[in-house]
């Protein structure tokens, strides 16, 4: 969209280097920012500007910032298999592909009326979006964004759900909840114009979001009306959902929830998983082969993302207003807290570097995004951002379910 | 603490407790951007929670707004603000929503 005028002289060179290469004119005129990898990029959803800021994360500074991308409240981001495009999920339905070493919008379509997520296949190929309105999930072409079909979530005649939770798992597939019915399915697309659905049915009340395994194995759904998650061994010859961690909460009172939370960032720690309690100050353990309780912990108020460090030995989490400008640190084999620190109002989102030795923060309410080194917990960098919400690195491109 | 859904409209008028000052309506108004936003969207045109556009809500009864803005609706993600927000400024959240919040 806009020149980026720093880039100038170095673009140049680059420029010139390309077309030499590729002895024609036109390789030229894409080529605007300097030769560099996209490995340790990211991007910075500023959700209330319909904007993001694309980032380095080895620097770490912001590279450039590009507008124009329409109501990003709730917007979440997957790459593209080279790491250079980034697909946008807005709440508006809009669908955006955004070109990370350029800084512009290479193709932008309102998909639906309200969007809440989506995913892109193992392979690359579709990106997959779930809405809210028309309740279903969208299948478009990578590279165009050219639509291939819809899933609707008609779960009765003429009724159709909210979809929630969606996920990659190999083999071309996606999974997702659909809200209003209580139910999981599992799309095969392996041709992406007639996808192959199945039905999970019962799987528990209001499931409010989902989470897929690094491995791809195991499906976790929220159940927003229950005590529990539903879960899916998606190894298993014949899939089916079971309820987990039932009646964690028994006989006690709930605590309004302020905040849905997030089973996304989500957090596995050698054979332990922890997952949030709805309407508690807790973190809940189980068991990842067993699933079943292991433990809780109690945390400083009702955790609305919980992420492992990379290498899984310690998850930060982040909680639901009014307790949102705290974050602590669990050291996953003692299962306690070792670290608090309080980056100020509205912590809304964390995301590692690739292999951890640093944690991206955003500070919503203070418009800014703190960089910690995750060894002494020390704050590296501040970085100036408006409203900041969702935080993404493009290594996501590289995982199962991100 | 509960209510349930049946009596919001009976529950007692909602009085105010004297005005607001400026500095608290701003920080209402981003509160319910924000975080009235995360399931109503940021722009009230709904989400996991419906929208909470003028057009929807313009001919709804204020007090019952404000009743289910303070006591939530039970069985559902919409949560109790009581003890968060006073019956006043519940009031007033209320009346923003069905005039439109400003652009
Ligand atoms: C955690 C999610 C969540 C948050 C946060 C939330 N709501 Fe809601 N709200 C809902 C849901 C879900 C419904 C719809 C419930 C149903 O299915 O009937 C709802 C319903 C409502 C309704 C009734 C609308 C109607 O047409 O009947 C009002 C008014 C409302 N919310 C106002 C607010 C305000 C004001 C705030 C912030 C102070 C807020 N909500 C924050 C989830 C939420």
């Amino acid at each position: 969209m806009k020149r980026r005028a720093f880039l100038g002289g170095v673009a140049g060179l680059a420029c010139g280097t390309a077309a030499a290469a590729a002895k024609k004119a036109s390789a030229c005129e894409g080529v605007e920012a300097a030769l560099s990898g996209t490995g340790d990029l990211g991007l910075i959803v500023e959700r209330a500007d319909g904007s993001i800021l694309v980032v380095n994360t080895s620097r770490p500074q912001v590279v450039s910032k590009v507008e124009n991308l329409g109501d990003l409240s709730h917007a979440s981001a997957v790459f593209s298999r080279d790491q250079r495009f980034a697909y946008l999920f807005g709440r508006d339905g809009g669908l955006s592909k955004v070109d990370l070493v350029s800084a512009r919008i290479e193709t932008r379509v309102i998909q639906a009326g309200n969007s809440i997520g989506g995913a892109i296949s193992d392979d690359g190929t579709i990106i997959a979006v779930a809405n809210y309105e028309p309740g279903g999930v969208r299948l478009f072409d990578a590279e165009t964004l050219a639509p291939l079909t819809e899933i609707a979530a008609e779960y009765a005649p003429g009724v159709r759900s909210k979809t929630v939770g969606i996920a990659d798992v190999p083999g071309r597939r996606f999974v997702f909840s659909l809200y209003d019915a209580g139910e999981i399915w599992i799309a095969d697309c392996a041709n992406p114009s007639k996808p192959a659905v199945q039905r999970l049915k019962n799987i528990g009340r209001l499931p409010y979001d989902g989470l897929v395994t690094p491995s791809g194995r195991h499906y976790f759904a929220g159940l927003f009306g229950e005590d529990g998650l539903a879960h899916v061994d998606l190894w298993a010859p014949e899939p089916e959902a079971r309820k987990i961690l039932v009646g964690y909460g028994k006989g006690e009172e709930k605590l309004p929830v302020y905040k849905m939370p997030h089973l996304r960032g989500w957090a596995q720690a050698g054979d332990r998983l922890l997952l949030p309690a709805i309407g508690r100050h807790e973190v809940l353990v189980a068991d990842s082969r067993t699933l079943d309780e292991a433990g809780r912990i109690q945390v400083h108020g009702q955790p609305v993302f919980i992420v492992a460090r990379p290498d899984g030995r310690h998850a930060w989490v982040i909680f639901a207003h009014p307790r949102n400008d705290t974050v602590q640190v669990i050291d996953t084999v003692a299962l306690r807290v070792i670290h608090e620190m309080r980056p100020g109002p509205a912590v809304l989102h964390m995301e590692f570097t690739p292999r951890g030795h640093q944690v991206w923060i955003s500070v919503r309410d203070a418009d800014r995004v703190d960089v910690y080194d995750t060894q002494t917990f020390a704050k590296v960098a501040e970085l100036p951002a408006r409203k900041p919400s969702g935080i993404f690195f493009t290594a996501r491109a590289q995982r199962i379910g991100m | 603490m509960v209510v349930i859904a049946a009596s919001f409209f009976h529950v007692r008028p909602l009085r105010g407790q004297g005005p607001l000052d400026q500095v608290r309506k701003t920080e209402l108004e981003n509160l319910v951007r924000q975080d009235c936003g995360s399931c109503h969207g940021m722009t009230m045109k709904g989400g996991l929670g419906r929208s909470l556009l003028p057009e929807r809500l313009r001919e709804a009864d204020r007090d019952g707004l404000a009743a289910i803005i303070l006591d939530g609706i039970p069985g559902t993600p919409m949560p109790p603000w009581r003890g968060l927000l006073t019956e006043a400024e519940a009031a007033w959240i209320a009346g923003r929503l069905q005039e439109g919040l400003a652009k």
